[in-house]
């Protein structure tokens, strides 16, 4: 990697951080407003302080990479972040920030992203349907690493497609039952409530996006996080060498 | 020697515990940790690994080994939980969270930590038995 991408790569990295600071202090009261009804209304407040410390702590450093930028960011998370978010949006950091060594491609974005899904679900003990982050994180990361790996899309085209995924989680967490973190508590009354930390992950998402877009000079890619159909599996149409599906589209 | 770390969302609860098993500790080595740092209820991730560190005993040396035989953790609720494995994750000494009561768990570590082959899964051990102390 020469020295100019790498100094592109902590950029967008502190850039990203300063821009998600913002946001999610723009979000503080409809964080708190969600944290309130099903659990104890500190989200908001937490994650504002939090992510203007780490903002602060990242713009601080004297020429570093990518990785010591998110680790920072992380450890400064860890620290100011009260409750579950801390250990939950930080520690995953600090961890993931490890995949990101040898700078940003597309290979260790998906390593980074993938480390920090894995470390949540770890840390948190919570699947996918248990009305957490792990909700908004998990359809986001998946559809990022297929698009990466089996699409071949471009990167930035990967992530609106992730940041897709994660608004569909987002609205998943709304008509189930908690499982995990407080609003377990409350049995079947968390249902209807939008989970406050599948929100701000996409927030985060949404201001990463934003960035890479910005950064890389292009419009953000108006996608969705869906697919076309796959003619070879169609089990109807068992074309042998796909020149029956594909001729029906022509 | 196996150390013992008591990890609290209150700094004051989690000295008065390590209080209560110093008592039957002889000269284990046990670090009391809590709070946000800035005097409130919490629990802060490098505040434990220190703690755990200080537990380990020894010096470190450059692979991470210290002359201790290893620390138990033990945790009061929730978050403290998740901050006390990030802390056993960034420490080099060999540190392992008790699935214990806090108080109860301490104690019976600190008890059993005075056994001169004490491990750390034997201490472990001892501390999730707590979870069976009947007081009635």
């Amino acid at each position: 990697m020469s020295e100019e991408d790498a100094e592109a790569d902590w950029k967008a990295v502190v850039a990203a951080v300063e821009a998600v600071a913002e946001r999610i202090e723009a979000e503080r009261d409809h964080l708190t407003q969600l944290d309130s009804a099903i659990g104890d209304a500190d989200h908001g407040g937490n994650m504002a302080r939090g992510w203007a410390e780490a903002a602060d702590a990242a713009r601080d450093l004297d020429d570093p990479d990518a990785e010591t930028v998110a680790k920072t960011v992380g450890k400064t998370l860890m620290a100011e972040v009260g409750g579950a978010s801390g250990p939950l949006f930080g520690g995953s950091l600090v961890f993931a920030a490890g995949d990101l060594d040898e700078g940003i491609t597309p290979e260790t974005a998906v390593a980074f992203a993938e480390t920090y899904l894995e470390k949540v679900e770890d840390r948190g003990d919570a699947r996918v349907g248990d009305q957490t982050m792990v909700d908004a994180l998990t359809p986001a990361v998946h559809t990022f690493k297929k698009s990466i790996e089996v699409d071949d899309l471009p990167p930035i085209e990967a992530l609106a497609k992730a940041v897709d995924a994660a608004e569909r989680g987002v609205a998943f967490t709304v008509p189930i039952r908690a499982r995990k973190g407080r609003a377990s508590y409350l049995g079947w009354r968390s249902v209807g409530h939008q989970d406050p930390g599948a929100t701000s992950t996409l927030f985060i998402l949404e201001e990463v996006l934003d960035v890479a877009a910005e950064r890389l000079g292009v419009d953000v890619p108006e996608t969705d996080a869906s697919s076309p159909t796959i003619p070879d599996e169609d089990p109807d149409e068992p074309a042998e060498d796909g020149s029956a599906a594909a001729s029906e589209d022509d | 020697m196996v150390g013992i770390v008591v990890v609290s969302h209150s700094e004051r609860a989690a000295e008065g515990i390590a209080e209560v098993a110093a008592e039957m500790a002889g000269d284990t080595r046990i670090e009391p940790v809590g709070g946000d740092g800035k005097g409130g209820i919490g629990t802060v991730p490098d505040a434990i690994e220190e703690a755990i560190d200080a537990a380990a005993g020894g010096e470190t040396d450059e692979g991470g080994r210290s002359d201790g035989d290893g620390v138990v953790v033990l945790v009061d609720l929730g978050s403290a939980v998740m901050n006390a494995d990030v802390a056993v994750e960034l420490s080099d000494a060999e540190a392992v969270i008790a699935d214990a009561p806090v108080l109860e768990g301490a104690v019976n570590a600190a008890v059993a930590a005075t056994d001169p082959s004490a491990t750390v899964e034997s201490v472990r051990e001892q501390a999730e038995a707590a979870r069976d102390i009947e007081k009635l």
